[in-house]
Protein backbone atom coordinates (compact mmCIF):
# COMPACT_ATOMS: atom_id res chain seq x y z
CA UNK A 1 0.00 0.00 0.00
CA UNK A 2 1.67 3.10 -0.81
CA UNK A 3 0.52 4.99 2.58
CA UNK A 4 2.65 2.30 3.80
CA UNK A 5 5.86 2.68 2.02
CA UNK A 6 5.70 6.54 2.48
CA UNK A 7 6.54 6.89 5.88
CA UNK A 8 8.20 3.56 6.87
CA UNK A 9 10.50 3.75 9.60
CA UNK A 10 13.73 2.69 8.47
CA UNK A 11 16.59 3.24 11.48
CA UNK A 12 18.17 6.22 10.56
CA UNK A 13 15.11 7.75 10.70
CA UNK A 14 14.48 6.64 14.17
CA UNK A 15 17.48 8.09 15.23
CA UNK A 16 16.99 11.58 14.26
CA UNK A 17 15.49 13.18 17.67
CA UNK A 18 11.94 14.13 17.72
CA UNK A 19 11.88 17.50 19.27
CA UNK A 20 13.41 19.91 17.02
CA UNK A 21 13.36 23.89 17.17
CA UNK A 22 10.74 24.21 14.98
CA UNK A 23 7.64 23.25 15.98
CA UNK A 24 5.36 25.34 13.74
CA UNK A 25 4.32 27.00 10.49
CA UNK A 26 2.45 30.11 9.47
CA UNK A 27 -1.22 29.11 10.09
CA UNK A 28 -1.99 30.31 6.36
CA UNK A 29 0.45 27.92 5.02
CA UNK A 30 -1.56 25.49 6.14
CA UNK A 31 -4.79 27.12 5.30
CA UNK A 32 -3.17 27.23 1.69
CA UNK A 33 -2.61 23.51 1.60
CA UNK A 34 -5.80 22.75 2.96
CA UNK A 35 -7.85 24.27 0.45
CA UNK A 36 -5.95 23.28 -2.07
CA UNK A 37 -6.26 19.85 -0.75
CA UNK A 38 -10.17 20.53 -0.57
CA UNK A 39 -9.98 21.81 -4.01
CA UNK A 40 -7.99 19.16 -6.08
CA UNK A 41 -10.40 16.06 -4.11
CA UNK A 42 -13.41 18.53 -5.73
CA UNK A 43 -12.52 17.40 -8.90
CA UNK A 44 -12.70 14.03 -8.38
CA UNK A 45 -15.93 13.68 -6.69
CA UNK A 46 -18.95 13.85 -8.31
CA UNK A 47 -20.96 15.15 -4.87
CA UNK A 48 -20.54 16.16 -1.15
CA UNK A 49 -20.70 12.64 0.72
CA UNK A 50 -17.62 11.33 -1.85
CA UNK A 51 -15.51 14.54 -1.32
CA UNK A 52 -15.89 14.17 2.96
CA UNK A 53 -15.54 10.78 2.74
CA UNK A 54 -11.92 11.64 0.70
CA UNK A 55 -11.18 13.91 3.68
CA UNK A 56 -12.28 11.61 5.88
CA UNK A 57 -9.74 9.27 4.67
CA UNK A 58 -7.19 11.66 4.12
CA UNK A 59 -7.22 12.70 7.98
CA UNK A 60 -7.33 9.02 8.70
CA UNK A 61 -3.90 9.07 7.13
CA UNK A 62 -2.78 11.97 9.30
CA UNK A 63 -4.13 10.25 12.30
CA UNK A 64 -2.73 7.43 12.30
CA UNK A 65 0.49 9.26 12.47
CA UNK A 66 0.00 12.43 14.53
CA UNK A 67 -0.80 9.64 17.56
CA UNK A 68 3.10 8.98 17.94
CA UNK A 69 3.61 13.35 18.04
CA UNK A 70 0.31 14.03 20.39
CA UNK A 71 2.68 14.99 23.14
CA UNK A 72 3.16 17.95 21.32
CA UNK A 73 -0.35 19.70 20.90
CA UNK A 74 -0.85 22.70 22.95
CA UNK A 75 -4.46 23.11 22.03
CA UNK A 76 -7.64 21.63 23.55
CA UNK A 77 -10.60 21.40 22.32
CA UNK A 78 -13.41 23.54 23.58
CA UNK A 79 -15.76 21.04 25.53
CA UNK A 80 -15.51 16.86 25.78
CA UNK A 81 -18.58 15.81 26.69
CA UNK A 82 -20.94 12.42 26.86
CA UNK A 83 -23.73 11.76 24.72
CA UNK A 84 -27.08 11.39 26.29
CA UNK A 85 -28.88 9.14 24.21
CA UNK A 86 -26.14 6.28 23.79
CA UNK A 87 -23.40 4.80 25.99
CA UNK A 88 -20.83 4.54 23.18
CA UNK A 89 -20.91 8.85 21.98
CA UNK A 90 -18.94 11.21 22.88
CA UNK A 91 -18.78 14.45 21.55
CA UNK A 92 -15.61 17.55 20.88
CA UNK A 93 -17.23 20.74 20.18
CA UNK A 94 -14.89 23.68 18.89
CA UNK A 95 -16.16 26.80 18.32
CA UNK A 96 -14.27 27.54 15.17
CA UNK A 97 -12.21 24.54 13.69
CA UNK A 98 -9.06 25.61 12.14
CA UNK A 99 -9.94 24.17 9.03
CA UNK A 100 -13.00 25.87 8.65
CA UNK A 101 -11.94 29.31 9.33
CA UNK A 102 -10.67 30.06 5.63
CA UNK A 103 -13.09 27.86 3.92
CA UNK A 104 -16.56 29.19 3.08
CA UNK A 105 -18.98 26.57 1.67
CA UNK A 106 -20.80 27.76 -1.68
CA UNK A 107 -24.95 27.35 -1.49
CA UNK A 108 -24.58 24.71 -3.80
CA UNK A 109 -22.70 22.81 -1.20
CA UNK A 110 -25.02 22.63 1.51
CA UNK A 111 -24.38 20.43 3.94
CA UNK A 112 -20.70 19.47 3.12
CA UNK A 113 -18.37 20.00 6.06
CA UNK A 114 -14.52 20.46 5.96
CA UNK A 115 -14.33 18.73 9.46
CA UNK A 116 -14.56 15.66 7.79
CA UNK A 117 -11.14 15.90 7.52
CA UNK A 118 -10.53 16.58 11.14
CA UNK A 119 -13.08 13.71 11.92
CA UNK A 120 -10.64 11.62 9.67
CA UNK A 121 -7.69 12.58 12.39
CA UNK A 122 -9.70 11.42 14.82
CA UNK A 123 -10.67 8.38 13.73
CA UNK A 124 -6.60 7.58 12.99
CA UNK A 125 -5.64 8.64 16.18
CA UNK A 126 -8.81 6.12 18.10
CA UNK A 127 -7.88 3.10 15.51
CA UNK A 128 -3.77 3.01 16.39
CA UNK A 129 -4.68 3.62 19.82
CA UNK A 130 -6.60 0.65 19.62
CA UNK A 131 -10.36 2.39 20.27
CA UNK A 132 -11.81 1.43 16.65
CA UNK A 133 -15.02 4.05 16.00
CA UNK A 134 -16.68 5.55 13.75
CA UNK A 135 -16.11 9.71 13.93
CA UNK A 136 -18.19 12.16 12.29
CA UNK A 137 -18.21 16.17 12.40
CA UNK A 138 -21.75 18.20 12.63
CA UNK A 139 -22.11 21.45 12.37
CA UNK A 140 -24.34 22.63 15.33
CA UNK A 141 -26.35 25.94 14.54
CA UNK A 142 -26.08 28.34 17.67
CA UNK A 143 -28.02 31.00 18.77
CA UNK A 144 -27.10 34.55 18.63
CA UNK A 145 -23.44 33.18 16.78
CA UNK A 146 -22.89 33.71 13.18
CA UNK A 147 -21.06 30.55 12.35
CA UNK A 148 -21.97 26.96 13.77
CA UNK A 149 -19.73 25.21 16.37
CA UNK A 150 -18.37 22.08 14.86
CA UNK A 151 -19.08 18.93 16.78
CA UNK A 152 -16.94 15.99 16.32
CA UNK A 153 -19.06 12.84 17.10
CA UNK A 154 -17.63 9.83 18.48
CA UNK A 155 -18.97 6.38 18.55
CA UNK A 156 -17.19 3.83 19.82
CA UNK A 157 -17.38 0.15 18.65
CA UNK A 158 -18.91 -2.40 20.64
CA UNK A 159 -15.59 -4.51 21.36
CA UNK A 160 -14.64 -0.88 22.90
CA UNK A 161 -17.40 -0.86 24.79
CA UNK A 162 -17.34 -4.44 26.19
CA UNK A 163 -13.99 -4.14 26.72
CA UNK A 164 -14.02 -1.29 28.87
CA UNK A 165 -17.01 -3.22 30.67
CA UNK A 166 -14.70 -6.45 31.15
CA UNK A 167 -11.97 -3.73 32.87
CA UNK A 168 -14.66 -2.38 35.33
CA UNK B 1 4.50 59.57 5.05
CA UNK B 2 7.45 57.40 4.97
CA UNK B 3 6.98 54.21 4.03
CA UNK B 4 6.52 51.16 6.91
CA UNK B 5 10.19 49.71 6.91
CA UNK B 6 10.20 46.53 5.95
CA UNK B 7 10.13 43.33 8.54
CA UNK B 8 12.42 40.78 9.28
CA UNK B 9 11.67 37.32 8.21
CA UNK B 10 11.67 36.79 12.02
CA UNK B 11 9.57 39.76 12.81
CA UNK B 12 6.90 38.48 10.36
CA UNK B 13 6.58 34.93 11.75
CA UNK B 14 6.35 36.18 15.01
CA UNK B 15 3.80 38.25 14.60
CA UNK B 16 1.40 35.70 12.65
CA UNK B 17 -0.72 33.21 13.78
CA UNK B 18 0.68 29.46 14.08
CA UNK B 19 0.04 26.36 13.51
CA UNK B 20 1.34 22.65 14.67
CA UNK B 21 4.03 21.95 11.99
CA UNK B 22 3.70 18.27 12.08
CA UNK B 23 -0.17 18.89 11.41
CA UNK B 24 1.23 20.69 8.26
CA UNK B 25 3.52 18.14 7.43
CA UNK B 26 1.17 15.09 7.61
CA UNK B 27 -1.27 16.65 5.95
CA UNK B 28 1.17 17.71 2.58
CA UNK B 29 1.97 14.09 3.26
CA UNK B 30 -1.82 13.18 2.83
CA UNK B 31 -2.21 14.38 -0.32
CA UNK B 32 0.89 13.36 -1.88
CA UNK B 33 -0.68 9.93 -1.46
CA UNK B 34 -3.73 11.54 -2.65
CA UNK B 35 -2.34 12.42 -6.09
CA UNK B 36 0.10 8.87 -6.24
CA UNK B 37 -3.25 7.09 -5.89
CA UNK B 38 -5.35 9.23 -8.05
CA UNK B 39 -2.70 9.64 -10.87
CA UNK B 40 -0.29 6.62 -10.50
CA UNK B 41 2.26 8.16 -12.64
CA UNK B 42 5.43 10.05 -10.75
CA UNK B 43 5.79 12.32 -13.17
CA UNK B 44 1.89 13.42 -13.69
CA UNK B 45 2.26 13.82 -9.75
CA UNK B 46 5.47 16.11 -9.91
CA UNK B 47 3.23 18.03 -12.90
CA UNK B 48 0.24 18.52 -10.56
CA UNK B 49 2.01 19.54 -7.48
CA UNK B 50 4.22 21.95 -9.58
CA UNK B 51 1.09 23.28 -11.31
CA UNK B 52 -2.39 24.55 -11.65
CA UNK B 53 -4.18 22.66 -8.69
CA UNK B 54 -1.60 23.05 -6.11
CA UNK B 55 1.72 24.90 -6.17
CA UNK B 56 1.34 27.49 -8.79
CA UNK B 57 -2.46 28.48 -7.44
CA UNK B 58 -1.20 28.48 -3.57
CA UNK B 59 1.87 30.78 -5.03
CA UNK B 60 -0.82 33.72 -6.68
CA UNK B 61 -2.28 33.68 -3.74
CA UNK B 62 0.47 33.83 -0.89
CA UNK B 63 1.99 36.67 -2.48
CA UNK B 64 -0.92 38.95 -1.71
CA UNK B 65 -0.41 37.80 2.26
CA UNK B 66 2.99 38.00 1.43
CA UNK B 67 3.42 41.74 0.22
CA UNK B 68 0.89 42.79 2.98
CA UNK B 69 1.82 41.58 6.15
CA UNK B 70 5.38 42.48 5.24
CA UNK B 71 5.47 45.88 4.02
CA UNK B 72 8.45 44.96 1.51
CA UNK B 73 9.57 47.56 -0.78
CA UNK B 74 9.48 47.24 -4.30
CA UNK B 75 12.23 45.56 -4.98
CA UNK B 76 14.93 47.09 -7.43
CA UNK B 77 16.19 43.87 -9.41
CA UNK B 78 16.21 40.34 -9.57
CA UNK B 79 19.14 40.14 -6.51
CA UNK B 80 16.85 41.42 -4.22
CA UNK B 81 14.05 39.82 -4.78
CA UNK B 82 15.96 35.94 -4.49
CA UNK B 83 17.30 37.37 -1.06
CA UNK B 84 13.55 38.54 -0.25
CA UNK B 85 12.35 35.46 -0.90
CA UNK B 86 14.63 33.26 1.11
CA UNK B 87 15.08 35.39 3.94
CA UNK B 88 11.58 36.21 4.60
CA UNK B 89 8.93 34.26 2.37
CA UNK B 90 9.87 31.05 3.80
CA UNK B 91 10.32 32.34 6.71
CA UNK B 92 7.20 33.53 7.29
CA UNK B 93 5.23 30.32 6.22
CA UNK B 94 7.63 28.30 6.75
CA UNK B 95 9.38 29.23 9.40
CA UNK B 96 13.06 28.31 7.36
CA UNK B 97 15.31 30.92 5.95
CA UNK B 98 16.50 29.57 2.65
CA UNK B 99 19.90 30.49 1.47
CA UNK B 100 20.87 32.36 -1.98
CA UNK B 101 23.86 31.00 -4.37
CA UNK B 102 25.30 30.20 -7.57
CA UNK B 103 24.33 33.53 -9.20
CA UNK B 104 25.09 32.95 -13.01
CA UNK B 105 26.98 35.63 -14.68
CA UNK B 106 23.87 37.72 -16.20
CA UNK B 107 22.43 37.71 -13.04
CA UNK B 108 19.16 36.13 -14.14
CA UNK B 109 19.32 32.53 -12.17
CA UNK B 110 20.34 31.80 -8.56
CA UNK B 111 19.84 28.91 -6.63
CA UNK B 112 17.86 28.21 -3.62
CA UNK B 113 19.26 26.16 -0.95
CA UNK B 114 17.51 24.72 2.04
CA UNK B 115 18.53 22.63 4.45
CA UNK B 116 15.20 21.95 7.09
CA UNK B 117 12.33 21.65 5.46
CA UNK B 118 9.41 21.38 7.26
CA UNK B 119 7.38 19.17 4.50
CA UNK B 120 9.06 16.72 4.49
CA UNK B 121 9.81 15.61 8.27
CA UNK B 122 9.68 11.73 8.64
CA UNK B 123 9.56 11.04 4.95
CA UNK B 124 11.53 8.65 3.21
CA UNK B 125 10.88 7.94 -0.31
CA UNK B 126 10.51 3.79 -1.58
CA UNK B 127 12.26 2.73 -4.36
CA UNK B 128 9.23 2.90 -6.51
CA UNK B 129 9.10 6.28 -6.51
CA UNK B 130 12.55 7.46 -6.63
CA UNK B 131 11.24 9.84 -9.53
CA UNK B 132 9.15 11.86 -7.36
CA UNK B 133 9.70 15.44 -6.31
CA UNK B 134 8.09 14.87 -3.47
CA UNK B 135 8.08 19.30 -2.51
CA UNK B 136 7.17 19.95 -5.90
CA UNK B 137 4.60 21.88 -4.49
CA UNK B 138 7.46 24.91 -3.49
CA UNK B 139 8.78 24.99 -7.18
CA UNK B 140 4.85 25.79 -7.83
CA UNK B 141 4.73 28.57 -5.30
CA UNK B 142 7.42 30.50 -6.01
CA UNK B 143 6.93 30.44 -9.94
CA UNK B 144 3.11 31.46 -9.00
CA UNK B 145 4.18 33.86 -6.57
CA UNK B 146 6.42 35.59 -8.72
CA UNK B 147 4.07 36.29 -11.84
CA UNK B 148 1.60 37.91 -9.67
CA UNK B 149 4.05 40.20 -8.17
CA UNK B 150 2.19 43.58 -8.73
CA UNK B 151 4.43 45.96 -10.34
CA UNK B 152 6.72 43.68 -12.17
CA UNK B 153 5.54 40.23 -13.09
CA UNK B 154 8.62 37.51 -13.42
CA UNK B 155 8.09 34.66 -15.78
CA UNK B 156 10.47 31.85 -14.36
CA UNK B 157 11.10 28.24 -14.56
CA UNK B 158 11.92 26.59 -11.62
CA UNK B 159 13.65 22.89 -11.52
CA UNK B 160 15.35 20.90 -8.61
CA UNK B 161 19.02 20.54 -8.71
CA UNK B 162 19.54 18.27 -4.98
CA UNK B 163 16.69 16.63 -3.12
CA UNK B 164 17.29 15.15 0.16
CA UNK B 165 14.99 12.68 -0.28
CA UNK B 166 17.10 11.52 -3.12
CA UNK B 167 20.51 11.28 -0.76
CA UNK B 168 21.54 14.69 -1.54
CA UNK B 169 22.89 16.77 1.81
CA UNK B 170 20.44 19.64 1.07
CA UNK B 171 17.38 20.76 -1.26
CA UNK B 172 18.26 23.06 -3.97
CA UNK B 173 15.92 24.71 -6.38
CA UNK B 174 17.41 26.76 -9.35
CA UNK B 175 15.30 29.50 -10.49
CA UNK B 176 15.86 30.95 -13.55
CA UNK B 177 14.07 34.34 -14.50
CA UNK B 178 12.65 34.07 -18.37
CA UNK B 179 11.32 37.17 -18.26
CA UNK B 180 9.95 39.74 -16.71
CA UNK B 181 7.23 41.91 -18.02
CA UNK B 182 5.92 45.41 -16.12
CA UNK B 183 2.45 45.79 -15.48
CA UNK B 184 0.41 47.88 -18.06
CA UNK B 185 -2.63 49.77 -16.94
CA UNK B 186 -5.56 49.57 -18.54
CA UNK B 187 -5.77 53.41 -19.24
CA UNK B 188 -3.96 56.11 -19.37
CA UNK B 189 -4.30 59.11 -17.06
CA UNK B 190 -4.25 61.82 -19.56
CA UNK B 191 -5.64 60.64 -22.79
Amino acid sequence: MIGVGKIKHYTNLLEKPLSRGRQEVSLSAFAFLFSELVQYNQTQVDNIAELERRLEDAGYAVGARVLELLCHREKVADSLEKGTEHEDEYMISEKELLVNRFISIPKDMGAFNCGAFVAGIVKGVLDSAGFPAVVTAHFVPMEGQQRPRTTILIKFAEEVLRREARLG
Amino acid sequence: MAPLAPKTGDAVFASIDHVNAELFTLTYGAMVRQLLTDLEEVEEVNKQLDQMYVGYNIGVRLIDEFLAKSNVSRCVDFKETADVIAKVGFKMFLGVTASVTNWDAEGTSFSLVLEDNPLVDFVELPDTFQGLHYCNILSGVIRGALEMVCNVSMKTEVTWVRDMLHGDDAYELRVKLLKQIPEEYPYKDDE
